[in-house]
């Protein structure tokens, strides 16, 4: 039996928390929100993506991970989402280590473009105010973010990625207790 | 959950959680009350109470349909290793509680015995008492109607 924690404290209110700080953050790309719930999810989870997945993750959503076993078990135990091995099945992915490409997620079609894949990737750090300059819907001029540990090539991937409108893949940063969300409309280059 | 078990302790397990949800949260504290305590448990899930659908078929071969929909209330939680669970009818918290804690309790090796002595033997015994009582007094009232025939 893996060692299993505890998930929100209060599963209602955190929950409710957690989701304001993603819509927050899908609302306005590349601001960075706190995730204020406390939790501690298994390694190699930071506590943002573990929120994160624990808000949004469900029954209904296949998940894909990378994250090892004791992950998986701990979602499965408070969430119940499918889990698959088949990245373009899954709703949500979770990349821990090597990111996965962003085209080997499901990116919806023209007639359901809402059934894209969201990816949720945790990098080491985000800081505002410096790096990639995003442009596009829900920014007045731009916004500065530096992603550290970014995967390599990412920009240009996700240049492939926004051309695909409004098909495509959303990603949620986090890192710690942090989130940054860059939806398929917003438009990144190298700062 | 995936669990590299053989099904004898699955049995086994599903006997003592069945005689665990049809105590009542007096009768578990009682018992447990004669336990020295056990140490303090994590909780992973607290007490909630939500709707289960009871599916039914009729004549073992027929098709499923829902019967309708019962009150549960879950509960999980962790003490040392091992992480207990409960499904009770009704709403009492306090009693899913309880029945996680003594099955956390009951597959640790160390408490097994005592719990199994002093709660779950007791319990089974006094419900099995109490199923025997029932069958009694309905079968007093039982009718034979080919000894009626037999008697006109």
């Amino acid at each position: 039996m893996i060692h299993l924690s505890p998930g929100f404290a209060d599963p209602v209110l955190d929950a409710q928390a957690s989701f304001r700080a993603i819509l927050e953050a899908m609302s306005r790309p590349g601001r960075i929100q706190r995730m204020e719930a406390r939790i501690t999810p298994p390694a190699p989870l930071c506590s943002a993506a573990g929120a994160a997945l624990l808000s949004l993750a469900d029954a209904d959503t296949p998940l894909w991970l990378d994250a090892g076993d004791a992950v998986a078990e701990w979602l499965r135990f408070h969430c119940g989402p499918p889990i698959t091995s088949e990245i373009s099945a899954a709703r949500f992915a979770l990349a821990c280590g090597v990111a996965p490409s962003l085209e080997a997620l499901d990116v919806g079609t023209d007639e359901d473009p809402q059934l894209g894949a969201t990816l949720i990737l945790q990098v080491a750090g985000l800081v505002a105010g410096d790096g990639w300059r995003l442009t596009g819907p829900g920014i007045q001029h731009e916004h500065r973010l530096r992603v550290l540990g970014a995967p390599a090539g990412f920009v240009a991937a996700w240049a492939h990625n926004q051309a695909l409108f409004p098909r495509g893949v959303d990603v949620l940063l986090c890192a710690g207790d942090s989130i940054a969300a860059l939806p398929r409309s917003v438009t990144i280059t190298e700062g | 959950m995936t669990q590299s078990e053989t099904p004898s302790p699955h049995a086994a397990r599903q006997k003592w959680m069945a005689v665990l949800a049809r105590a009542s949260a007096e009768d578990l504290a009682a018992r447990l009350a004669t336990l020295p305590p056990l140490p303090a448990p994590e909780t992973l899930r607290a007490p909630e109470t939500g709707l289960v659908m009871v599916r039914g078929r009729a004549g073992g071969d027929g098709d499923a349909f829902n019967l309708g929909e019962m009150t549960v209330t879950r509960c999980a939680l962790r003490l040392g290793a091992h992480v207990g669970h409960a499904y009770v009818a009704g709403r009492d918290h306090a009693k899913a509680r309880l029945a996680a804690l003594l099955d956390a309790a009951l597959q640790d090796s160390a408490l097994h015995a005592t719990c199994m002595q002093a709660v779950v033997e007791p319990l089974a015994a006094a419900q099995q008492a109490a199923r025997a009582t029932e069958a009694r007094k309905a079968a007093a009232t039982r009718v034979d109607f080919f000894t009626m025939a037999t008697m006109r």
